[in-house]
């Protein structure tokens, strides 16, 4: 404990990079998947390709797509910009398809009628499609968030600085209450974030409050 | 010659694939550590995620739990437990085993729970025990998701098996930490690249198996 005293000032700045690398990523994700999401509903033939073909980033191994990225855009290994970049892939390629899937639990029905009442596409997206599917897109956003906050402190290995320096300085120091701190700290961030984006869901969406609706 | 096409020719180079130290080696490496942890993690979570599946309780501890595990940076585990076992192997199938877990627990019990109720109770009707219920109703015909957890599980852990090197075992995670310290972008490149084509194989062949499964006789 006395370490972690001892290095607060530390701690609490690898923190807040650490929130500064994985939260614009989380949020651009969660944005970009949207689009691509609807597109792929939308034209029927491209969305199996779609869904699978970012499904598909997802098998590519964080690590060196933190190496490859960076070499393919011509910045530099160590670049900040390229975690986020590499980041909002992987989000993606998690949130296209649940997204797509969300869009998708939108009754016919629901969207045909508001159609009816004279709703144009982009007022019944904002009134209709985007209410309704909220539940299954902040589902998705969770994981996107979790998922997140974890795979950042693999870029630690790189010379990034994030929580997962803890874990490197301490494993080449052999500070053990570094990288123990580090472990607590990054599984409590992605605790609070999940906490704080379900207690969003409850506040925006308060027809998802009676009952548990998660047949997952 | 820029960066990709000089990663190219090192692949294109047999010199570099041959040797103990060559990539093929480290690809088999690779290959092994990846298949022992989801071998491991499998030994686990099978009979757990079964058990959970077919008796129906304990699912919210194996979820919450799950979550925690998941909540674990793997990095982290795996540095916290090279320090007290030292470098090899050991730690990082620690961490990939853990990494592992969660995936194909949730596919065991996934798969278990979607049979139908009333295919499980016609089966328990015929008088057939708990055991063969479970083992010629629940599995077969959970097959697909089961198998869809070890496919993510066997995708996390070939990603991730790459930093067995960080704590000085072997795998392509050598190369790629060689080439990042010295700064030898081709080799870097080139390293990554040939995780990444494992990764894709791995997921083509489950994708082949998965597809095969839905064919099977009484599967549709």
């Amino acid at each position: 404990m006395d370490w972690v005293f001892e290095n607060r000032a530390h701690i609490a700045s690898l923190t807040l990079a650490h929130l500064g690398l994985s939260l614009p990523a989380i949020l651009l994700a969660f944005v970009l998947s949207l689009p691509v999401a609807i597109a792929a509903n939308r034209v029927r033939p491209l969305r199996e390709v779609i869904v699978s073909g970012t499904g598909l980033l997802y098998a590519v191994p964080s690590l060196p797509l933190f190496i490859v990225l960076p070499v393919l855009l011509g910045t530099g290994v160590r670049d900040r910009a390229n975690v986020i970049v590499a980041l909002v892939l992987f989000g993606m390629a998690l949130m296209v398809r649940s997204a797509a899937d969300a869009f998708d639990s939108v009754p016919a029905e629901a969207r045909l009628s508001a159609t009816a009442q004279g709703y144009s596409r982009w007022g019944r997206f904002w009134a209709v499609d985007l209410p309704l599917a909220a539940g299954p897109l902040l589902a998705g956003l969770r994981v996107v968030s979790v998922s997140t906050i974890s795979l950042v402190t693999v870029s630690a290995v790189l010379g990034v600085q994030s929580l997962g320096s803890l874990f490197t300085d301490g494993f080449q120091r052999g500070i053990v209450p570094s990288i123990v701190s580090g472990v607590v700290i990054t599984a409590l961030l992605a605790l609070v974030l999940d906490l704080l984006l379900s207690a969003l869901g409850r506040f925006a969406m308060p027809w998802l409050r009676t009952g548990e609706r998660s047949p997952r | 010659m820029s960066y990709p096409a000089e990663a190219l020719d090192l692949l294109l180079d047999p010199a570099v694939w041959g040797g103990a130290d060559g990539l093929g080696a480290r690809t088999l490496e690779h290959l092994g550590y990846s298949l022992l942890a989801v071998g491991l993690s499998a030994a686990i979570a099978l009979p757990l995620g079964f058990a959970v599946g077919h008796f129906g309780r304990g699912r919210n501890v194996v979820v919450a739990s799950s979550g925690v595990v998941r909540a674990l940076p793997t990095l982290g585990l795996l540095t916290l437990v090279a320090l007290f076992t030292g470098l090899g192997l050991l730690a990082p199938m620690v961490a990939l085993v853990v990494l592992a877990v969660p995936s194909v627990l949730a596919g065991a019990y996934a798969g278990i729970e979607s049979v139908d109720p009333r295919t499980v109770d016609a089966a328990r009707a015929q008088g057939m025990s708990r055991w063969q219920v479970l083992t010629t109703v629940q599995i077969p015909l959970g097959l697909p998701l089961i198998v869809g957890g070890i496919r993510l599980a066997t995708l996390q852990v070939v990603g991730t098996a790459i930093l067995a090197a960080y704590v000085g075992a072997g795998g392509l995670g050598a190369p790629l930490f060689l080439g990042l310290r010295t700064y030898d972008y081709p080799l870097l490149l080139a390293a990554s690249a040939v995780v990444i084509l494992l990764a894709l194989v791995l997921d083509l062949a489950f994708e082949i198996a998965q597809r095969l499964l839905r064919r099977l006789p009484g599967l549709r």
